[in-house]
């Protein structure tokens, strides 16, 4: 009776030893979690030794975690600063997956199209313009009626890498936000309510009227919310799509860390707030196995993920900057 | 009967004594009670040794500053005191009433048959999860409150600074409606046990001089309930200071200290729900575990506060009839 039971143990052991699939670990922006979702799930067909698990925390929880190294690899859509790099224990890069639109929203009776420059966004962000029909406005949408209704700002009240890019393209375009607020996750906004989330922001701007928001292209598009164009740093008026954030990744100047910022790109038909998305990993691998299995499916996610990124609104990176992320993830070292 | 309490020695004399069942029941009793009061402090010194940073820097400044910039790293926490004060306040001016009216009717009022029923559908009411309160709060209280009760109550009270100002819905009345709902169970449930207790004695008596019915309710059974209601509105206010999900999606989410209970505001559990996740600089991090500090340290405060207030008011033992 002893032998079977110890047998039937053993064969258990054993059985769930080989069929153990290597578990690779990764928290951090809710912008990309969507991609890297697909990413992995089709990425499972290709080699089913492996299974990724993300954990879409925020950026900023992504940043925290592969610090400490809890996770094997962090998402975030702002770059991690010089200070931050160092607190880490080792040479941590980042490799740049996607770019993705965020889009200034509304709510206005009737869903009229409106032009929006940089300065103008700033005044209302700043609680400077107060008023639909403000001539600020006004002179840029000729032939719209716009009411003579408050504007309700709406932001996140969680720290974000959305609010980052916005923050840096307002910080961009206006000295006077520079001045008074900044760049960052999170912010001390001079005016209007804030939402948990993009879908909190989303849904604050669809249910009060007069009210104007940004949250990523995705979310605009799901909801069915009408967004602004944007002026950009060539003048013309911009709509966001997935190929407008393709045009300002190629005006953007990109360092050999890969961090970089593409709000207020040049070039014609650049969306002027568009931001990357990185993933953050160790030069050096602790784990063999694991090092070697995650530089096989970055180098997967760069030939065959771009692809599968653009259906999903994501626009893929140009050429030229795949090469050189190839080459990157080449020297990882495991 | 009588002989055998006069005879039995007292537990640490058996104890002493070596009865071994005794001891260690006394043993396991003392260590459960020493577990709870050891957590609670474990929690102090844990959110005091993150929060050093932010205490060295901002010292007092913090509880009196209004500025809260991630940016500048200046933290300030007076809007989220002023926020979780002012909801728990609110919610407490319309559950106390309310709850202690339900209570009364439950017991004084309604016929037997029935009270089983409407007691089991406000415990019901408890066992809501307060993300479930958010996500009602913001799909039917919110528009209802934004399109109907706060403009009739502009209509109405308009000239009062509290009902001032532009309405979105989202507000600190919002907030603090949301937590009374959250709240009435607890007060209600409790109340009533308090009202159960009164001996019947105290009605018969009322009713023997004279009194209607009404004065029967005030003189007798509120006269010697008070204390025990008041313990319900404390253990109300309690879990008021704490709600974090629902009055993070109902409150409007802005650190400004404003006059009007149309605008939006912020609670210090709010704020921690909000942006611990992706607080990443020490500072930061730190500054919101001082807030979580002084949300504990307000919680106790409270209580002691009503212990205190309890003891002067309506000194120890049976009151005296109002």
């Amino acid at each position: 009776m002893k032998k079977i039971l110890s047998f039937l143990a053993l064969a258990a052991l054993s059985a769930t030893a080989a069929s153990a699939q290597m578990l690779i670990n990764g928290a951090g922006s809710t912008f990309a979690a969507p991609l890297y979702q697909k990413w992995f799930s089709e990425y499972a067909k290709v080699d089913p030794s492996v299974r990724f698990n993300y954990q879409a925390i925020g950026s900023g929880g992504g940043k925290k975690q592969i610090t400490s190294e809890t996770v094997d690899f962090g998402g975030t859509d702002g770059p991690m600063s010089d200070a931050e790099l160092a607190a880490a224990p080792r040479t941590l890069w980042h490799i740049p997956t996607a770019a993705g639109a965020v889009v200034v929203s509304y709510n206005l009776p009737g869903d009229p199209a409106l032009k929006l420059d940089g300065p103008t966004l700033a005044d209302i962000f700043l609680g400077k313009v107060t008023k639909w029909n403000d001539a600020e406005i006004a002179g840029q949408n000729a032939g719209v009626a716009l009411p003579d209704m408050d504007i309700v700002v709406v932001h996140r009240s969680d720290g974000s890498g959305t609010t980052y890019i916005f923050s840096d393209y307002l910080s961009n375009v206006s000295p006077d936000w520079k001045a008074k607020v900044g760049t960052g996750t999170a912010v001390q906004w001079p005016a209007g309510l804030g939402g948990k989330g993009n879908a909190g922001v989303a849904g604050q701007i669809k249910q009060s009227t007069g009210a104007v928001g940004y949250i990523e292209l995705a979310y605009a598009k799901e909801n069915h919310l009408p967004f602004a164009d944007l002026k950009n740093a060539a003048g013309n008026y911009i709509t966001p799509t997935t190929d407008s954030v393709v045009a300002a990744l190629a005006g953007a100047t990109i360092p050999d860390d890969f961090r970089f910022s593409m709000v207020n790109a040049p070039g014609d038909k650049a969306y002027p707030i568009a931001g990357a998305t990185w993933m953050l990993v160790y030069q050096q691998q602790k784990d063999h196995d694991k090092g070697e299995k995650m530089v096989q499916f970055l180098k997967w996610a760069y030939t065959n993920g771009q692809k599968l990124g653009a259906a999903m609104d994501y626009a893929p990176l140009p050429d030229a900057v795949q090469t050189r992320v190839l080459d990157r993830i080449g020297q990882i070292k495991y | 009967m009588a002989s055998v309490a006069e005879d039995a020695p007292s537990p640490a004399l058996r104890a002493h004594r070596g009865h071994l069942p005794d001891y260690s029941f006394r043993a396991l009793a003392i260590l459960a009670a020493g577990t709870i009061v050891a957590l609670i402090v474990l929690v102090g010194a844990v959110l005091y040794s993150g929060s050093r940073l932010s205490i060295h820097k901002f010292g007092w400044h913090f509880l009196v500053s209004s500025r809260w910039d991630p940016v500048t790293e200046i933290f300030g926490a007076l809007p989220y005191i002023y926020g979780t004060f002012m909801s728990s306040m609110i919610a407490l001016v319309i559950a106390v009433p309310l709850g202690v009216a339900t209570a009364l009717f439950l017991t004084e009022m309604a016929p037997t048959r029935i009270r089983q029923p409407v007691v089991t559908v406000i415990e019901m009411l408890a066992s809501v999860p307060s993300v479930i309160f958010g996500l009602w709060g913001i799909f039917v209280m919110i528009p209802w409150l934004r399109d109907h009760l706060f403009q009739w109550l502009r209509a109405g009270f308009g000239w009062l600074p509290l009902f001032s100002g532009p309405i979105y819905g989202v507000s600190m009345l919002a907030a603090g409606i949301v937590v009374a709902i959250m709240i009435l169970p607890i007060i209600t449930s409790v109340s009533r046990e308090i009202l159960r207790s009164v001996p019947n004695l105290q009605r018969e008596a009322a009713y023997a001089l004279g009194a209607t019915h009404w004065e029967v309710i005030r003189i007798a059974v509120l006269g010697y309930a008070r204390r025990g209601i008041f313990g319900a509105a404390i253990l109300g206010l309690g879990r008021a200071l704490g709600e974090t999900m629902a009055v993070t999606m109902v409150i409007g989410n802005n650190p400004e200290i404003s006059r009007s209970l149309f605008a939006p505001g912020y609670t210090l559990a709010s704020v921690v729900a909000s942006e611990f996740n992706e607080a990443s600089s020490p500072m930061h991090l730190s500054a919101l575990m001082e807030v979580g500090l002084v949300l504990l340290g307000t919680t106790i405060l409270v209580n002691v506060a009503a212990q205190v207030l309890l003891r002067t008011l309506t000194g120890s033992g049976n009151r005296k009839i109002a």
